[in-house]
């Protein structure tokens, strides 16, 4: 390929440029902003670097008036919760339907299909009334449970483990291995790409997750990121737009640190998933 | 004779042992599957049926009442016609736009991962955060947007702030998001095409890029671009978190959507029986987005 920069060649970095700009922009702006007061920015002008500085001020502000530190906490632990739940539950079933022989696995295989056709938007109602039955609103439990299946997990690992070769689980076998011990010593080790690629999958997309914790959570101390910082806006009456871009920064920073150091996984975690979601 | 028959019985209960391991370790999987999946669906067909409220003490059948009263309801109306419109709008440019993107990136060596990472970023971060970010960019008086169109002497609309509006600037923010997705997903279908297609191409006398495009690519990408079809029209079809964000359905209704509705009717409202209705139609939209997936599936011409 000639690295001279034909004509064609500049047309395309510069629409490619053009358009990073463009979807840059909103990052842009929420790093302006999160700097300015109240006046610079009711001035409206399009200058991105603040005059004053504010940046002390509206961190202050965004640290104070919701705890933060509490719902980055809450969004860690519920995550990481999931995530744990979700992969001891799907690997074994996965390695039952992809390894061993039984006579349900029709019925599992239809369960499966099931479960990826029907999102927790259509659940919610049935499980919002039996948590509220149980007094279990409001609680780790209820942000949790309903996510400790993941049906697209077992479907992902089932596709990993049927390409692994019967060898290796034969090899263990003879070895005097119990089926557990394989699970956990060879098929586990065995699968970390699809375990990463799963996990990258899970945690966005329960660190993101709006609908359900909005649900089941009213109570400030159980709120999960997204949940804290509509609770910000709330409590922000007015329109302090540079508090509220400093909440917005601090809250968007732990993902977008974790995808800009490991962006190849990243990808390569949501294409492998997205091959067949 | 009874050695054959000692070690059939052996296969057998080796057989049988590996069963029961089976069941062992897919249990915990069923049983949260029937819990959290197969009962609700089942119960929230079940509530369709019913007049359910959240607080009333008891509840009747009421046969197909609630989804009577659906076919009348403005507000329903509404709240599916917004869900198409902004679809209709959101999985056509977002699709070609990630193609696009990703043809580009494909093209030119240099600066290729930097740029994936940029159009990726906005799906690896929080969208309800930037919903608020994209709230201030749109603001009709300070927003950057409107101060930036100002200087080329237009004045803006107050972008989520008026009914006609609203949903070309969800719609906005909606393929800002999910634009970085479609491009991998796409870049990915491309490393897939062999080389040796194009040079076959180029020896049959296929000269221009577009013709390449028209010929070789676009055919070659016909299982992902089904795919990525499916895959942005159900997350469109399942808009809630800019909304909730930012226009809480209105102004006027003019952003009531689909899952917006279910969640006020349900959650706020705690018409659960009615709501369970709504949930029936919005999983049977899905379940026609499948069928239909496979049905193209099945008809897909494989090249390779």
């Amino acid at each position: 390929m000639t690295q001279t920069l034909t004509l064609g060649r500049f047309f395309r970095l510069s629409l490619l440029s053009l358009g990073a700009l463009m979807f840059l922009a909103p990052y842009i702006f929420m790093v302006s902003t999160a700097g300015k007061d109240q006046s610079e920015i009711f001035s409206a002008s399009l200058s991105l670097i603040p005059q004053h500085f504010a940046y002390m001020a509206n961190f202050t502000k965004a640290l104070t008036r919701v705890s933060m530190q509490n719902l980055l906490l809450n969004g860690v632990i519920v995550c990481g919760l999931i995530l744990v739940l979700q992969v001891v539950v799907a690997v074994p079933c996965a390695y039952a339907l992809a390894k061993l022989k039984f006579g349900a696995a029709r019925f599992m295989m239809a369960l499966v299909m099931l479960g990826l056709l029907v999102p927790i938007h259509a659940t919610a109602l049935p499980l919002y009334v039996a948590f509220d039955k149980l007094s279990l609103l409001n609680s780790y439990t209820a942000l949790v449970a309903p996510f400790s299946i993941s049906v697209f997990g077992i479907f992902l690992f089932l596709q990993f483990f049927r390409a692994m070769p019967d060898d290796l689980i034969h090899a263990a076998r003879l070895d005097g291995m119990s089926e557990a011990g394989i699970v956990a010593r060879v098929i586990v080790p065995n699968a970390w790409p699809a375990v990463t690629a799963f996990a990258i999958f899970s945690v966005v997309a329960h660190w993101n997750d709006l609908f359900w914790p909005l649900i089941v959570v009213t109570n400030q101390s159980y709120a999960t990121p997204p949940l804290g910082l509509l609770f910000f806006r709330a409590a922000e009456a007015g329109d302090d737009y540079g508090a509220l871009m400093a909440a917005t920064l601090i809250i968007t920073l732990p993902l977008v640190i974790a995808f800009l150091l490991a962006q190849k996984r990243f990808v390569e975690g949501i294409t492998m998933t997205g091959l067949k979601g | 004779m009874a050695d054959i028959a000692l070690s059939f019985s052996a296969v057998e209960t080796a057989g049988r042992r590996e069963a029961r391991t089976a069941w062992l370790l897919a249990s915990p999987a069923i049983l949260l599957m029937l819990l959290f999946i197969v009962l609700p669906t089942i119960a929230v067909i079940v509530l369709g049926f019913t007049d359910f409220e959240l607080g009333y003490g008891s509840f009747r059948f009421v046969g197909l009442e609630n989804y009577a009263e659906l076919i009348s309801d403005r507000t329903f109306r509404r709240s599916l016609w917004n869900t198409t419109v902004y679809t209709a709008i959101v999985t056509p440019v977002s699709i070609v736009l990630g193609l696009g993107i990703a043809l580009l990136i494909e093209s030119e060596p240099r600066g290729r991962d930097f740029f994936r990472t940029v159009y990726f970023l906005p799906v690896a971060s929080l969208l309800v955060a930037m919903a608020t970010v994209w709230q201030y960019l749109f603001h009709p008086s300070i927003g950057p947007l409107n101060t930036f169109l100002a200087l080329l002497g237009i004045s803006g609309p107050n972008w989520l702030g008026a009914s006609s509006t609203v949903i070309y600037g969800l719609s906005i923010i909606g393929i800002w998001q999910s634009v970085g997705f479609n491009m991998v997903l796409f870049l990915a279908g491309l490393t897939a095409i062999p080389r040796e297609l194009y040079s076959a191409a180029e020896v049959d006398g296929v000269k221009s890029s577009i013709d390449r495009f028209r010929l070789v690519t676009w055919p070659m990408l016909g299982p992902t671009t089904l795919f990525v079809t499916t895959i942005s029209v159900i997350n469109s079809v399942k808009v809630f978190e800019t909304v909730k964000t930012l226009t809480e359905g209105g102004p006027n209704k003019a952003s009531e959507v689909l899952l917006w509705t279910i969640y006020q009717e349900g959650f706020v409202f705690l018409r659960v029986g009615y709501a369970s209705a709504m949930t029936v139609v919005f999983l049977a939209i899905l379940v026609v987005l499948m069928v239909l997936q496979y049905r193209f599936l099945d008809r897909q011409v494989h090249y390779t």
